[in-house]
């Protein structure tokens, strides 16, 4: 199926920031969507949605297993192979409950796989086509969990961290292609994997952290922390000295 | 408790302690609180299901905002038929208070344009009701107040239009017998009748406007365009109570030439939407909102009384709005709307000098054998109640166990 609409790829597309990033999309242009997802009745509901929204727009949906790096090579060849892709979006992650990695190393395993091999892997597999058509945009989300570990959680922290050290390694190697990879860090955001944590309020609206995605995948911004304020806490918490750091109960 | 995903529901419910679904919470009163209980939040089910470009038949989520649907369809030549003041309220919140709009004479209320509702039950049970399929279960539900389930999606009708644009026409009036004649002769010609009348004079004076689709198309700005919002409330032109802001805002619109000019609907249907939070500038006590409606026999005298005692307590209600009902009933048991005249009032929170105002308005409705709007109450007494909404013994058969708001507490008792 070769056309001239432009081609983009969500992994984990139900996720609620992946598919609030695809509301924009389809609401500004007829794109051709593809929809990753790991339940097809699940992910199929998304695409329904967005076919409403943009009924010109083609959107297909794909399940897929995350973890088998066989099975997501011959998934990323078969969307490459019908046509270019334009931009990917690597979405998919959990917030497990760092108590339970810490009890069963299970819990452990399975955390530090979906949030960290899993993406990366996906990432791989199309940066590979990418860059031999020396275009298109990859951009993954990881989390301002991954910029400094914390007891709270940094089994998550750690798997994200992954995912950054990794970006970084794909941003010097493509720094001479026409192929740009795009980090988002988003800090909390009111989405069903923060739902517990909506008491306490103070979770980003999903909306507008959809909004500054869309942004840093059109401008191929490197590093994208949203809302913008985390950049400078991060800041702050990444270089406040051990003695003050391990005080804090975060 | 966050209801994000629709087949979910049941499961959610089922574990929950007895609890209440909340929307956008937009309604004024208690229908959509729970102290101590559970809100079930439906605004993350806000999902298109499918759109019928024939037949104009949407279905989506119950936590749909219908703001979300009339940017996406009305630029493709489909308007929600009936929508309430403000566009910032989900599907749900607009089915369990079948909302009416300004067209009400014309297109009734909210549940005069569902086709389908998925209703989920605290038990698992799930029961699709629709005017023919399980119409008790339907006419409990529309206007229902949330008590009889969760409304996790909707068929909605949609209408043709073709465009944003409306014509509109404001017209000074100078008493009620004036508005009479006015909502009288407007009826026939006019999709879209509505006043705010002037609370302070006491006299009945006000504003009439009133609004037809227009043919204009999507084009971005029709020519000669005087005005492009004539229906912009008189709370906009002040932030302070002491400026008497209906009078300016009448004699600024005397001053513009009320008459004829081009609106957008954004403007002309939800003209408090772009003034977010404006309910603060009453200050930390907040304020009431009581609306009624009356029957059109004893409605003049009604809302003439009304008018006195309000103008007798130098209270003066901020956003006044009177409109008449169109000679329909609606569909649900416990439905609003009923054929008459409704006068919508909010009041600063004064403490008991409020409280005594509002029970001698009470006392009028009584009177007249009105109702008042439960989307806009939170102190209303059990005998009004009761005696407003015949059809209450009746409905409370399709109550849900596992459901409780506020004010099914506070008005039925549990
Ligand atoms: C500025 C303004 C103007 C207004 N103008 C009008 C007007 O012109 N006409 C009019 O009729 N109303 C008007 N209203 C009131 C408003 O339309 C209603 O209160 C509406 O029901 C609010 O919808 P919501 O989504 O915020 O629901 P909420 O206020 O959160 O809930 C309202 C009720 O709906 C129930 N509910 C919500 N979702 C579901 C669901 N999925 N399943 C079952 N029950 C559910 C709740 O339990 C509750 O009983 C106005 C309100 C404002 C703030
Ligand atoms: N929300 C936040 O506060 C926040 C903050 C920083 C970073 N992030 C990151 O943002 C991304 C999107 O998250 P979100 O907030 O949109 O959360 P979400 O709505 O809960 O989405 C999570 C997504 O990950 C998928 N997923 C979860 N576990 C999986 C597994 N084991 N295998 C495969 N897929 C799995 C989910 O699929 P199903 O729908 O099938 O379950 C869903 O698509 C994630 O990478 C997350 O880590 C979120």
């Amino acid at each position: 199926m070769s056309n001239n609409k432009k081609k983009i790829v969500i992994i984990g597309a139900t996720s609620a920031i992946a598919e609030h990033c695809a509301r924009l999309w389809v609401k500004d242009d007829v794109i051709d969507l593809t929809l990753v997802g790991r339940d097809s009745e699940k992910t199929e509901r998304v695409a329904a949605d967005l076919r409403v929204r943009s009924p010109q727009s083609a959107v297909c949906v794909l399940e897929a297993d995350f973890i088998d790096p066989l099975a997501i090579q011959q998934l990323v060849d078969k969307i490459v192979a019908e046509a270019p892709v334009h931009t990917v979006l690597i979405a998919h992650g959990s917030l497990p409950d760092q108590a339970a990695c810490q009890q069963d190393l299970t819990t452990c395993h399975e955390a530090l796989t979906v949030n960290g091999i899993s993406p990366v892997l996906f990432a791989e597999a199309f940066v590979s086509h990418m860059q031999k058509a020396n275009q298109g945009t990859l951009a993954i989300i990881g989390s301002v969990a991954g910029d400094r570990g914390r007891k709270s959680n940094y089994v998550y922290g750690a798997a994200k961290g992954l995912v950054t050290r990794y970006a970084q390694g794909l941003q010097h190697r493509l720094a001479n292609t026409g192929v740009k990879v795009v980090l988002i860090k988003p800090g909390p955001t009111d989405t069903p994997m923060t739902a517990h944590l909506k008491q306490q309020g103070g979770l980003a609206n999903v909306e507008d952290v959809a909004q500054l995605i869309v942004k840093a995948i059109n401008q191929g911004t490197p590093v994208t922390y949203a809302p913008a304020k985390w950049a400078l806490i991060m800041m702050i918490i990444r270089h406040l000295p051990r003695f003050i750091f391990n005080k804090l109960d975060i | 408790m966050v209801l994000s995903d629709r087949n979910q529901v049941i499961q959610q419910l089922k574990s929950s302690r007895s609890g209440i679904a909340h929307g956008m919470g937009r309604s004024y009163g208690d229908v959509c609180l729970n102290p101590d209980g559970v809100l079930w939040q439906t605004t993350s089910l806000d999902r298109f299901i499918s759109f019928d470009e024939i037949t104009g038949r949407l279905v989506c989520e119950a936590g749909m905002r219908l703001r979300d649907i009339q940017r996406l369809m009305i630029p493709r030549g489909w308007i929600l038929p009936v929508t309430p003041g403000t566009q910032l309220v989900t599907v749900g919140g607009a089915i369990a208070n079948d909302v009416h709009g300004k067209n009400h004479h014309v297109l009734g209320s909210f549940g005069d344009h569902i086709h389908r509702i998925r209703l989920v039950r605290t038990d698992g049970e799930i029961i699709e009701c629709d005017p023919q399929v399980k119409p008790d279960w339907f006419a409990a539900t529309v206007g229902g107040l949330g008590l009889t389930g969760v409304i996790t999606e909707a068929e909605i009708q949609l209408r043709r239009v073709a465009g944003p644009w409306l014509d509109a026409e404001t017209v000074p009036y100078n008493n009620l017998d004036e508005f009479f004649h006015l909502a009288d002769t407007s009826e026939a010609d006019w999709e879209h009748t509505v006043s705010w009348i002037d609370c302070i004079s006491g006299g009945g004076r006000g504003i009439f406007m009133r609004g037809n689709p227009a043919n204009t198309g999507l084009c971005p700005e029709p020519k000669n365009r005087k005005l492009t919002m004539p229906f912009v409330p008189p709370i906009s032109l002040v932030n302070s109570l002491s400026l008497k802001p209906f009078n300016m805002a009448y004699f600024n619109l005397k001053k513009w030439q009320a008459g004829r000019s081009p609106a957008h609907y954004e403007s002309f249907f939800y003209p408090l939407d772009n003034l977010m939070e404006w309910n603060r500038m009453y200050g930390p006590k907040g304020f009431f909102q009581y609306q009624s409606v009356v029957p059109r026999e004893v409605g003049r005298d009604a809302v003439q009384a009304m008018l006195a005692e309000i103008a007798r307590s130098g209270e003066g209600s901020f956003l006044a709005v009177l409109k008449t009902f169109g000679n329909r009933q609606a569909v649900g048991m416990m439905s609003f709307p009923q054929p008459g005249v409704t006068l919508a009032l909010d009041f600063p929170n004064k403490g008991d000098r409020t409280l005594k105002l509002l029970e001698r308005l009470d006392s009028i409705v009584r009177g007249a054998g009105g109702r008042i709007y439960l989307a806009k109450d939170a102190r209303m007494p059990r005998d009004l109640f009761k005696a407003g909404y015949p059809r209450l013994a009746e409905f409370l058969q399709y109550r849900d166990p596992g459901i409780s708001s506020a004010m099914s507490r506070r008005l039925i008792g549990y």
